[in-house]
């Protein structure tokens, strides 16, 4: 599968990744080869092979429904939150402006 | 008779198609993926984690009651539940999520294909009841909340709300008219109040909508749909379906054709308008989301979710027509609001009790007391009403006066009134306010005696054929005896003394 120059700047512009035209054309091929390695894939029969989830069997696990009752997964933590913000003001996180 | 809303075009008559896609908050106290609390209106960033704000390494473990609530909710509207389903990476990048993407259910939804039913509404133009189908429920999670107009040029971010759980419910496109989507709202919204799944509160926005509406002309092939986000009450919904129906018709009208598109409702000219033109703002390249194995459910948790289901509103006002006698207008009034059918029911109870009768005897009377008469009472006193003076113990000794004959209906208004300025206890306000009707048949025949000794004239006529007297007699009567006399006891005793 080629992945042309076109495709690869509407992917930059998707995922808000700036790309001058000269890493566009170095990315184009560099993509390709990556999606034909990964297509070598395709070449084995698997239509009696369940799709595999995980490497060893596991089930989802729930967390029951406790506010901040472990501090690694809860909230209350604004400081750090915002710690590595490039912009933080009166407790929000500051972005350039954006509206539709 | 069918529902035929129809617009009027130039070149005839065309039917709107609608369909609805709801976003409900699940009803929980942390988030769909960590920890943090769900309370609305804290301060800005401190009810998130180190998942919500998608730090490296973090980790989404989905909570079990969004999951359960999810499930009782697809329980209710009689939907399949998929005891398989999976989680997926919709991308998107914007400041109001910071994962990048928004796990959500595309593929394999938690929940499938269901229904409600809203109800025959000939005012609103509803001739029968009408099946709406549901076609799927899935779970996944809402953003954070953008303020543009607090800096001249940044835009504030705040993440509380972002990893909430949301249910999505998404609707086939069944109805018709505004009305019905109307409806079909506020059925859903009752169904997920009595289930406990979402709070149902447009105006926090507990619940939006997004609106999808076509137009056709009757018979004909579906035409191009566009979806109106966010529509945030019943009243807009039904004003952005009318616009954008009436937009469509005369755009084709006039040579043009319809865009698949998303567009913007505005409340205030009750208008809509293009929101993205962008071509590839659609692009969500979703994809399993490799954090997070498939959920599988096993019998045990269904069976509680089933279980734990309440009696639902469709059954309820069933039961009140059929086993309590009601009628269907009573009976629909009772069943819309939780709070209402509630209160009603422990009123009933406590009556029936009170009386030592069955529910079926007095549940008419509750019924028109609960809706009306206690309604009534507690306007008209406005500011002077106390409403926590109105106790199901207060209400209930009043209609058990009033069941047993000792109060006239009138005087229950009365007694309830002075319950509500002061709180005091109704049997005692009868006994010392003198607010008791007479069934005493010594003192009301000693008043029919002196009655009909002072009226020998018209007792003559009367007995000679001049039934209308009766009337008369029974007036005097009352008003002998200051209105207070049970009237079923006045009429009985003046009957056989005239015989």
């Amino acid at each position: 599968m080629s992945v042309d120059q076109t495709t690869v700047a509407k992917i930059a512009s998707l995922a808000r990744i700036k790309m001058s035209e000269d890493e566009l054309a170095r990315m184009a091929p560099e993509l390709s080869q990556i999606l034909d390695w990964v297509e070598q894939l395709g070449e084995v029969d698997t239509s009696e092979v369940e799709p595999m989830t995980a490497v060893i069997p596991n089930s989802l696990r729930l967390r029951a429904d406790e506010v901040d009752a472990d501090p690694l997964t809860g909230g209350n933590r604004r400081d750090d939150v915002l710690a590595n913000a490039p912009a933080a003001e009166h407790g929000f996180f500051g972005v350039p402006k954006v509206i539709e | 008779m069918m529902s035929t809303y129809r617009i009027q075009g130039a070149t005839g008559e065309w039917e709107v198609v609608i369909g609805l896609e709801v976003h409900a908050q699940v009803t929980s106290n942390a988030k769909l993926f960590s920890g943090s609390s769900t309370a609305f209106g804290a301060e800005p960033n401190t009810q998130v984690s180190l998942i919500d704000a998608a730090m490296p390494g973090m980790l989404p473990v989905p909570n079990r009651e969004c999951i359960r609530q999810a499930v009782r909710t697809g329980m209710a509207i009689e939907a399949q539940i998929n005891a398989w389903s999976r989680f997926d990476r919709k991308n998107y990048f914007y400041a109001d999520l910071p994962q990048g993407y928004q796990i959500s259910q595309l593929y394999h939804p938690l929940v499938g294909e269901g229904s409600l039913t809203i109800e025959a509404d000939e005012k609103a133009g509803i001739g029968e009841d009408k099946v709406i189908g549901i076609e799927r429920i899935h779970v996944e999670q809402d953003a954070g909340k953008l303020m543009h107009d607090q800096h001249p040029t940044m835009s504030y971010v705040d993440l509380n709300r972002c990893g909430v759980a949301l249910m999505e419910i998404v609707s086939r496109p069944d109805m018709r008219s505004p009305a019905e989507a109307g409806a079909y709202l506020r059925k859903l919204r009752t169904i997920l109040r009595y289930v406990g799944s979402c709070d149902g509160n447009m105006e926090e926005g507990s619940m939006r909508a997004d609106v999808n509406v076509s137009v056709r002309k009757p018979g004909e092939e579906f035409g191009t749909r566009t979806e109106t986000k966010n529509v945030n009450s019943v009243r807009f919904v039904m004003q952005a379906i009318e616009h954008e129906a009436r937009r469509q018709v005369d755009l084709i009208e006039d040579g043009g054709t319809v865009v698949q598109e998303t567009r913007l409702f505005d409340p205030n000219s009750g208008t809509t308008r293009s929101m993205r033109s962008k071509e590839d703002a659609h692009d969500y390249r979703y994809f399993p989301d490799p954090d997070l194995l498939p959920l599988e459910l096993d019998e045990d948790f269904l069976a509680e979710c089933r279980a734990s289901l309440p009696e639902l509103p469709d059954a309820k006002r069933r039961r009140y027509v059929e086993e309590l006698g009601l009628s269907d207008y009573n009976a629909r009034e009772l069943t819309a609001e939780v709070e209402t059918f509630a209160r009603f029911e422990t009123l009933l109870a406590a009556t029936a009790r009170g009386i030592g009768k069955g529910e079926k005897d007095v549940a008419t009377q509750v019924a028109n007391w609960s809706l009306s008469v206690a309604p009534g009472v507690m306007n008209a006193l406005g500011d002077e009403a106390n409403p926590a003076h109105a106790t199901a113990e207060a209400q209930a000794a009043i209609l058990a006066m009033q069941a047993g004959g000792e109060i006239s209906g009138g005087q229950a208004k009365e007694i309830f009134e002075i319950v509500l300025r002061t709180g005091r206890e109704p049997g005692e306000i009868a006994e010392s306010e003198g607010l008791k009707q007479v069934s005493d048949t010594g003192a009301i025949e000693a008043a029919i005696d002196e009655i009909l000794a002072k009226n020998a004239d018209k007792v003559e006529e009367y007995r000679g054929g001049k039934d209308k007297l009766f009337g008369f007699f029974v007036g005097q009567t009352m008003k002998a005896m200051q209105g207070k006399a049970n009237p079923a006891v006045v009429n009985q005793l003046l009957k056989a003394k005239l015989g």
